[in-house]
């Protein structure tokens, strides 16, 4: 795009959305909106909603698609459904404003510039994110884009994209488990103790690796890292210092807790059971 | 007549934005309506959107109407089943068997055949746990239900108790295959997830003490109820006692009729108020309450569990 060397060229550098954060709801919906587009259609287009954090991180926390229709240089947003959409989203969650807009396939594409511009208009500084559904590159790449505008003097040229670091981490998603997302069907979800079980061997697993780790470095089969030797021994101190007949009883008092609410449950329930049969037996009539 | 619904089938978009949904608006609690598929014995739940919060004024009411009308042709225009198939709910500490709840489901239900109700608990959440729940009223109930007798004969003749209220349906998870490719490359294998941290938590205290302090609220509603069936029967005995001693006068005046030759009065006089059938109280209320308590049990019996093995492992930990 910037093809000339004798007049200055101007980048106009966005002030905000440095970075984004992107809630996995975002994808998931991207990833189903992708599934049930149109037989014609190579890609979706569609609205990202969020809000502007206070350090200028923009979050992304939700999207919709927005049925368009694309021929060799010309890209048609069903815009009424956009408003309609929106309105719809806002009387949910008023706090959900324009962010930017998403397609999916690699990269940036030629029609991509007069969507952005449109998206421009609904809101200042949009981000555009692409979610590559036909993983080209053998990857699933998410990228975010913002625009920054070239200008010669005081004359546009054109919009440059530039990709903005995009922040995946899905801590919701961890809720419900990777075990469960990562596979196609799974027949139940895991009640409270098997996800504890689960938890514990975790743990346990941890443990074992460290154990192996600082035996190595004592035994000088690796290198020695301070940063880690550091990190271990914050940990092992934030265990608090108590005697052990004072952790005995903090223990045991716990235990007698969860033992006394325990019993009270049963008694509760055994109570119930008998009520249920007297209720059914009761002939009083 | 339709086979019996076997499982529900969620995607995990459904599932995360119920989650969204609901994390976001708590502790206040919300709905929304699910939509998919209703195919044989499982029913797919492949969509879902939120309905604005609830107000009880009666022009908003209508715009929540023309809300649900509109979400529900956006969302086919973009080729999303838009069939309803029930609607999901937030709950706080698991506090979602009311009457409320059961006159939802028959209003979906006139609709709708087949439906159900997710529940979701953010409460539970905060401990690692996917509290989420599928439920539908049971076919007995349902009847019983229209017919409004919740007498205890009528009770009795159709063997129906609280356990059978509510049917709890398995969820069943599934992506499509892109998700979960996408899900597998984006997220590597960490060894420790929020999960983790959540459910090693060891203060579980104030749940617990919540979870004691509905109970106790519950048992005193229950006992409530008991009052008020005993002021039934008490005034029942005390009607019929009545109605004997009413009898036993009118048959020796019947006898000295007969001796004098006249006709017999009749032995029964709807007039006489003593004879005015007295209603029984319905027993919805306590099997909801019991169901309750029920719940409330479970969740205890469930968390004291994980209590116990976490206090076990900080036991072993320290020790070591």
């Amino acid at each position: 795009m910037a093809s000339s060397d004798h007049t200055i060229l101007q980048f106009a550098p966005s002030s905000t959305a440095l970075s984004a954060k992107v809630h996995p709801l975002v994808i998931f919906n991207i990833c189903d909106c992708y599934v049930r587009r149109p037989d014609q259609a190579d890609r979706i287009i569609g609205t990202l909603l969020g809000s502007v954090l206070p350090d200028g991180t923009v979050d992304i926390r939700n999207s919709y698609a927005v049925p368009h229709s694309e021929s060799q240089d010309q890209v048609a947003l069903d815009i009424d459904y956009h408003h309609n959409m929106l309105s719809s989203h806002q009387k949910v969650n008023p706090k959900e404003v324009i962010v930017g807009w998403f397609s999916t396939g690699f990269g940036v594409t030629g029609g991509s510039a007069l969507i952005h511009e449109f998206f421009s208009r609904e809101t200042t500084n949009p981000i555009h994110m692409t979610v590559d559904t036909g993983f080209t590159n053998g990857e699933a790449s998410v990228k975010g884009f913002v625009s920054v505008h070239l200008s010669i003097g005081d004359q546009q040229l054109a919009a440059q994209f530039q990709e903005i670091p995009l922040d995946l981490r899905m801590v919701e998603a961890e809720r419900i488990g990777f075990d469960i997302l990562k596979t196609t069907a799974v027949d139940k979800l895991p009640n409270d103790l098997e996800g504890m079980e689960a938890s514990m061997q975790r743990l346990l697993a941890l443990i074992d690796d460290i154990y192996k780790y600082v035996d190595d470095v004592v035994e000088g089969r690796v290198p020695q890292d301070n940063k880690i030797g550091r990190f271990i021994s914050d940990t092992v101190a934030s265990l608090p210092k108590l005697s052990p007949q004072d952790f005995d009883k903090l223990v045991n008092d716990g235990l007698q807790d969860q033992l006394l609410l325990l019993y009270l449950a049963s008694l509760t329930r055994t109570q119930l059971s008998f009520a249920e049969k007297l209720n059914t037996a009761a002939q009083i009539l | 007549m339709w086979s019996k619904l076997k499982g529900s089938l969620c995607g995990c978009l459904v599932i995360l934005k119920i989650i969204k949904h609901c994390q976001e608006f708590s502790p206040a609690l919300v709905t929304g309506q699910l939509l998919g598929l209703d195919v044989g014995s499982v029913l797919e739940v492949t969509n879902c959107f939120p309905f604005p919060a609830r107000e009880e004024d009666e022009e908003i009411e209508a715009e929540g109407a023309n809300y649900q009308l509109e979400m529900m042709r956006c969302l086919r225009e973009v080729n999303v089943d838009n069939n309803t198939v029930g609607w999901y709910q937030s709950t706080l500490f698991g506090s979602f068997q009311t009457v409320e709840l059961i006159e939802t489901f028959m209003n979906y239900q006139e609709n709708i055949k087949r439906c159900v109700c997710i529940i979701y608990d953010p409460s539970r959440s905060n401990q690692g746990v996917l509290a989420l729940k599928a439920l539908k009223l049971s076919d007995s109930f349902m009847e019983l239900y229209k017919s409004n007798n919740f007498t205890g004969e009528k009770l009795r003749e159709k063997n129906l108790s609280w356990v059978d209220i509510f049917e709890e349906i398995p969820i069943k998870v599934s992506n499509s295959a892109l998700i979960s490719a996408f899900m597998t490359e984006l997220e590597p294998d960490t060894p420790v997830t929020q999960c983790d941290y959540e459910r090693l938590q060891l203060s579980t205290n104030p749940y617990l003490e919540r979870n004691v302090e509905f109970l106790i609220e519950c048992m005193d509603d229950l006992s409530m109820e008991q009052q008020k069936f005993q002021f039934y029967y008490r005034n029942l005995s005390r009607q019929q006692a009545q109605q004997q001693a009413w009898l036993q006068k009118r048959r020796s005046e019947n006898m000295n009729r007969k001796a004098a030759g006249e006709e017999p009065l009749p032995e029964e006089d709807p007039s006489n108020p003593i004879f005015k059938p007295l209603p029984e109280p319905s027993r919805l209320d306590s099997f909801l309450i019991t169901n309750q308590i029920a719940n409330y049990c479970n969740q205890i019996n469930g968390v004291a569990g994980q209590s116990f093995s976490r206090l076990y492992l900080m036991k072993a930990l320290h020790e070591n």
